[in-house]
């Protein structure tokens, strides 16, 4: 008899909105929506229980394109304004998108404090290693000899190790995942979602328009060789020393989330004024 | 026996003295014997030891302003006192007590003609175990106010609680050396017998009252990044929400602190933040974006001097520009400005109130003044504006979150809610939330979202109107404390003078302040900037009688009642 | 990357044709996608190679049906046929598309997902125990050989695209 697998109650076209993107034909977010689709099938969730949360870019216009919540808002605070709304909503699954510039650049602090803070969400960063979105900039990612016409014969400056970056800032579960390959993206998106805590994803997303060099990064991606380690010494080392195409979740942490206690006390406000009383 | 009103006292001292201990101890002593008082306090540039000045201003009546002249000085020392000379007037009636071992009154005392006696205050003080210089300051100045030494002696035991028995001794004898010394010291005046009140009364800042206000108005999230002189707002909301079953959290920045409430508020949790000027600056972007998206959120903007990092400890009243016109593209949204400390508390539920109601953000121009001085105030009346949204529930159908509606405001799906699924957005939208760069959707939203704020009712708590005559005072923020003492003493002068103070800025009210206006032939507008914000603004939005005065000066030294008055008179 | 690991388990004929018929359904969402993709960045021509594309695959899956006769192989599908690593092999690559592709474009596009479906059923046919599944799949991989040489003989309607096809004179935009 052959194995069943589990029947999902949802399918991942209910998470997909009426709304057609405007992605270039051959741009990896395609398949990052088709992950994210899947992956929320998956987990069962009602879509009204979901908020995407994003910034400005391509990879942050995802929101519309599914059918939950969705916050498109300004440019580099999307961890920012998802905080405020997890904080006070723990009971919807938070997701965030960003990309290399939205993500690294304008919300590099950002980052280092939603890493730090630890609230339970995942957050997704679609890597293309350039701004697509305002034609083709170098991007905190961009390789330092990549030439454009802001950075004439690339900017000399070296990319930065973003998931490094997660890790010291203290990420609860750290992942790369290519979106040429969206089953498996998916697959690793569930556990995101499921790992309580800060979630890191790295989805490496080419740019068909401004980086068709990427297209040579499918055969360049390969499994991570080792299982996700829990201890971040051996995680640092590990991914300090990869070469960028190491795919998987590569680690898992067991901070506590932060979340606050939130909800009716029952306390009335009279008693606040009892630190005025002549 | 003079019997007056209201005497003011300014205590000076440096380097650990506790100049302001003891000013905020006499306000306490005082307000819980009945009078009304307002305590602010001025210092030196350092962080710890510098030169303090605590002015204590004491009265029957509540009073938000400071004298044009104080009646007591004491000096528990002198060192950099000068720096305070433009602050702390005395004149031939004021009493100076200085320590002969405190350094040298400074100009500001010996050329004003003010009566100086010395009383060794520091040697008193060695000769109490563990004794302080400024517990025998704090026993002179009550003995001289006419307050008993129980009165005296009870805030500094509440102070003094957990520092244990022995610190509490010294500071009674202390307080008991002071009451005997000043014993023998003509003060020549006496503070005229509180009246009788069953009111409540509360004793707070305005930072403290605004933080009330929102909590009163249903802010249950705050986001905080602390900035000089808004810190305290947030201070007493991070235990205070959680009391009430909310959170304060605290960001990384100033960006992420607006970003933060924007977050709460989408989520259905009324949110809130609080800052000064340069960190208001930092939020102007996600301003512009609460107010396309159609996000409730307050920003309280504890103004302070500018421009840039300006004088972080001073007063000053020259956001307004910013709060008003700051938001890149035509972004109508609430601009409010409480006019007193209590009024901080009113001005920050309504704003809740009215951010909630109308889906838009509001900032309250509140000031440092306000913000940081204490003031013996009735416990405020409990009012009505408690934040409720408009939400939509029961959704059937293609929800459209920005559909048009006669009133401009349409209901807001949660989060949670099943089949209001929508993506909020700054993107130009159409009335389903999707962007688009169409004329006509742009413009039926851009049309949305001023008709909602203008064709709503504020109701009478625009603006304080008072008076009659052909001659108006138009003011703002915390001068209104000072215009009123002027007005107050022209009228007693035989000139009649009306008071016209918005507490809401934006939406302006064209009709209401043309009503305000009616009959008065000539204007003296009074301000704290020094560019003219607020006549620009009036002149921007109103029509203005055509004789008009601008009495403006920008920080660091409050506009005083006097100075107001004398403008008026002048004007004949 | 190998196919096998994370291909669905095929134990009996029921699930062979599941599987055979997800392919094609599969297949079909995809070049739907790519037809709404062309539409939206107006490429009309495409459009109707994707749509057609879909058709023929729909109608392939139609045939799977049939061949399962009462047996709900929609149903079973649904069920298991799950292709965890790689996508489903008939489905068309997505990091391919270009706003400015060809017909020809899209005929290879599918030419590789009718070789890899045959490579597909290949694999079963040397691997089954089943001689009903071994049967089965060696009649799909004929299915197969027929859909790749259908679009050989389309593709010679269509010349290989000059050098400049992806020529755009028009700079990208920048939305945001």
């Amino acid at each position: 008899m052959s194995t069943v697998d589990t029947r999902l109650a949802r399918k991942p076209a209910e998470y997909k909105s009426d709304i057609k993107p405007i992605w270039c034909p051959g741009c990896g977010d395609y398949h990052v929506l088709m992950s994210f689709t899947r992956a929320f099938a998956q987990l069962g969730l009602p879509p009204e229980q979901i908020v995407v949360v994003s910034g400005i870019g391509c990879s942050s216009r995802i929101p519309a394109y599914t059918n939950c919540y969705g916050f498109h808002g300004v440019h580099g605070r999307s961890l920012a304004l998802a905080a405020g709304l997890k904080v006070t909503r723990p009971d919807l699954t938070v997701v965030v998108a960003s990309g290399d510039g939205d993500g690294y650049s304008i919300g590099g602090n950002h980052f280092l404090h939603a890493c730090r803070r630890n609230i339970d969400m995942t957050y997704v960063v679609m890597d293309n290693r350039i701004y697509g979105m305002t034609k083709g900039q170098p991007s905190p990612t961009t390789e330092p000899e990549f030439d454009t016409a802001l950075s004439p014969g690339g900017t000399r400056v070296r990319p930065f190790h973003p998931l490094v970056v997660a890790l010291a800032s203290g990420a609860n579960f750290i992942a790369r995942c290519f979106s040429g390959e969206p089953n498996e993206t998916a697959a690793v998106l569930v556990e995101a979602i499921k790992h309580p805590g800060f979630s890191f994803i790295e989805i490496l997303s080419p740019c068909v328009t401004f980086r068709p060099d990427e297209k040579s990064w499918k055969d360049l991606v390969h499994p991570a060789p080792v299982t996700a380690t829990t201890d971040p010494g051996k995680a640092a080392r590990r991914i300090m020393t990869d070469d960028g195409f190491n795919l998987g979740i590569l680690y898992r942490g067991n901070r506590e989330p932060f979340q606050p206690a939130i909800g009716a006390t029952g306390v009335d406000l009279s008693e606040l004024e009892k630190d005025f009383e002549l | 026996m003079a019997k007056l009103p209201s005497i003011s006292i300014a205590i000076v001292g440096s380097g650990g003295a506790g100049a302001l201990t003891t000013g905020n101890s006499l306000l306490e002593a005082a307000c819980a014997a009945g009078w009304h008082g307002l305590f602010t306090r001025t210092l030196g540039p350092q962080i710890r030891g510098g030169e303090a000045a605590a002015l204590v201003r004491l009265a029957v009546h509540p009073v938000e302003c400071l004298p044009d002249r104080f009646d007591l000085l004491i000096g528990i020392d002198w060192l950099n006192a000068h720096r305070f000379g433009s602050e702390i007037k005395v004149g031939p009636g004021t009493l100076v007590i200085s320590d002969p071992q405190g350094g040298d009154p400074p100009p500001m005392v010996t050329q004003s003609g003010a009566r100086v006696v010395e009383i060794p205050m520091k040697e008193m003080a060695k000769a109490i175990r563990d004794g302080r210089p400024n517990m025998i300051t704090l026993g002179i100045a009550g003995r001289l106010l006419g307050l008993s030494i129980e009165q005296v002696v009870t805030p500094i035991e509440k102070r003094l609680a957990d520092k244990g028995p022995a610190a509490i001794e010294a500071s009674q004898s202390g307080i008991k050396a002071g009451f005997g010394v000043a014993a023998g010291i003509d003060f020549g005046m006496q503070l005229a017998p509180p009246n009788a009140r069953a009111t409540r009364r509360w004793l707070l800042s305005g930072n403290e009252a605004a933080a009330l206000g929102a909590i009163r108005g249903g802010v249950r999230f705050a986001a905080a990044y602390p900035i000089t002189p808004a810190t305290e707002v947030l201070e007493w909301l991070a235990p205070s929400l959680a009391k009430v079953g909310g959170v304060l959290l605290q960001a990384e920045d100033e960006l992420a602190a607006i970003n933060m409430i924007i977050g709460s508020s989408f989520g259905g949790t009324p949110a809130l933040t609080a800052t000064s000027g340069p960190g208001l600056s930092l939020m102007i972007e996600a301003l512009g974006l609460a107010t396309s998206a159609e996000i409730p959120i307050v920003v309280v903007d504890v103004m302070r001097g500018g421009p840039s990092t300006g004088i972080p400890t001073k007063s000053e009243q020259a956001d307004l520009n910013i709060a008003v016109y700051g938001l890149h593209g035509d972004a109508p949204h609430l601009v409010l400005a409480p006019q007193s400390i209590g009024d901080c508390m009113f001005t920050t539920q309504w704003a809740t109130y009215l951010a909630e109601t109308l889906q838009s953000p509001a900032i309250v121009l509140s000031d440092q003044f306000m913000g940081q001085a204490r003031a013996a105030i009735d416990r405020p009346a409990d009012v009505a504006f408690i934040g409720a949204r408009s939400v939509a529930t029961d959704i059937v159908g293609a929800y459209e979150r920005y559909a048009l509606a006669a009133n401009g405001i349409s209901p807001m799906a949660i989060p949670g809610t099943r089949g209001g699924q929508y993506t909020a957005d700054g993107l130009t939208h159409s009335e389903r939330g999707i962007p688009t760069s169409g004329t006509a959707d742009h413009r039926a939203q851009l049309d949305k979202r001023r008709d909602k704020l203008e064709h709503f009712n504020f109701g009478d708590h625009w603006a304080t109107v008072e008076g009659a005559g052909d001659v108006a005072v138009l003011t703002w923020g915390s001068v209104t404390s000072a215009a009123r003492e002027a007005t107050g003493r022209a009228a007693a002068d035989g000139i009649n003078v009306r008071l016209i103070a918005p507490r809401l800025l934006l939406p302006a009210q064209p009709e209401r302040m043309q009503t305000a206006l009616d009959g008065v032939k000539r204007i003296l507008i009074v301000e704290q900037t020094h560019g003219g914000q607020f006549h620009r603004y009036l002149r921007a939005h109103y029509d203005l009688p055509t004789q008009v005065r601008v009495l403006n000066r920008p920080g660091p030294l409050p506009i005083m009642a006097g100075e107001i008055y004398r403008a008026i008179t002048e004007w004949r | 990357m190998s196919k096998a690991a994370g291909s669905p388990k095929v134990a009996d004929l029921n699930d062979l044709l599941a599987v055979a018929y997800q392919i094609e359904i599969d297949a079909v969402e995809r070049y739907n996608l790519l037809a709404d993709q062309m539409e939206t960045h107006n490429n009309p021509e495409l459009v109707k190679v994707f749509r057609d594309l879909a058709r023929a695959e729909n109608i392939h899956g139609e045939e799977i049906r049939r061949l399962a006769g009462d047996f709900d192989v929609a149903a079973h599908a649904r069920q298991i046929a799950k292709f965890e690593r790689s996508e489903s092999p008939e489905q068309a690559d997505l990091g391919s598309a270009h706003y400015l592709m060809t017909p020809w474009h899209a005929l290879q596009l599918s030419l590789a997902g009718e070789e890899r479906a045959l490579a597909y059923f290949t694999s079963i046919v040397e691997t089954a125990k089943d001689p009903k599944v071994k049967n089965m799949a060696a009649e799909l991989v004929e299915e197969e050989a027929e859909h790749v040489n259908l679009v050989h003989r389309l593709l010679r309607r269509y010349p290989q695209p000059s050098e400049s096809w992806a020529e755009d004179l028009d700079p990208p935009v920048s939305q945001e």
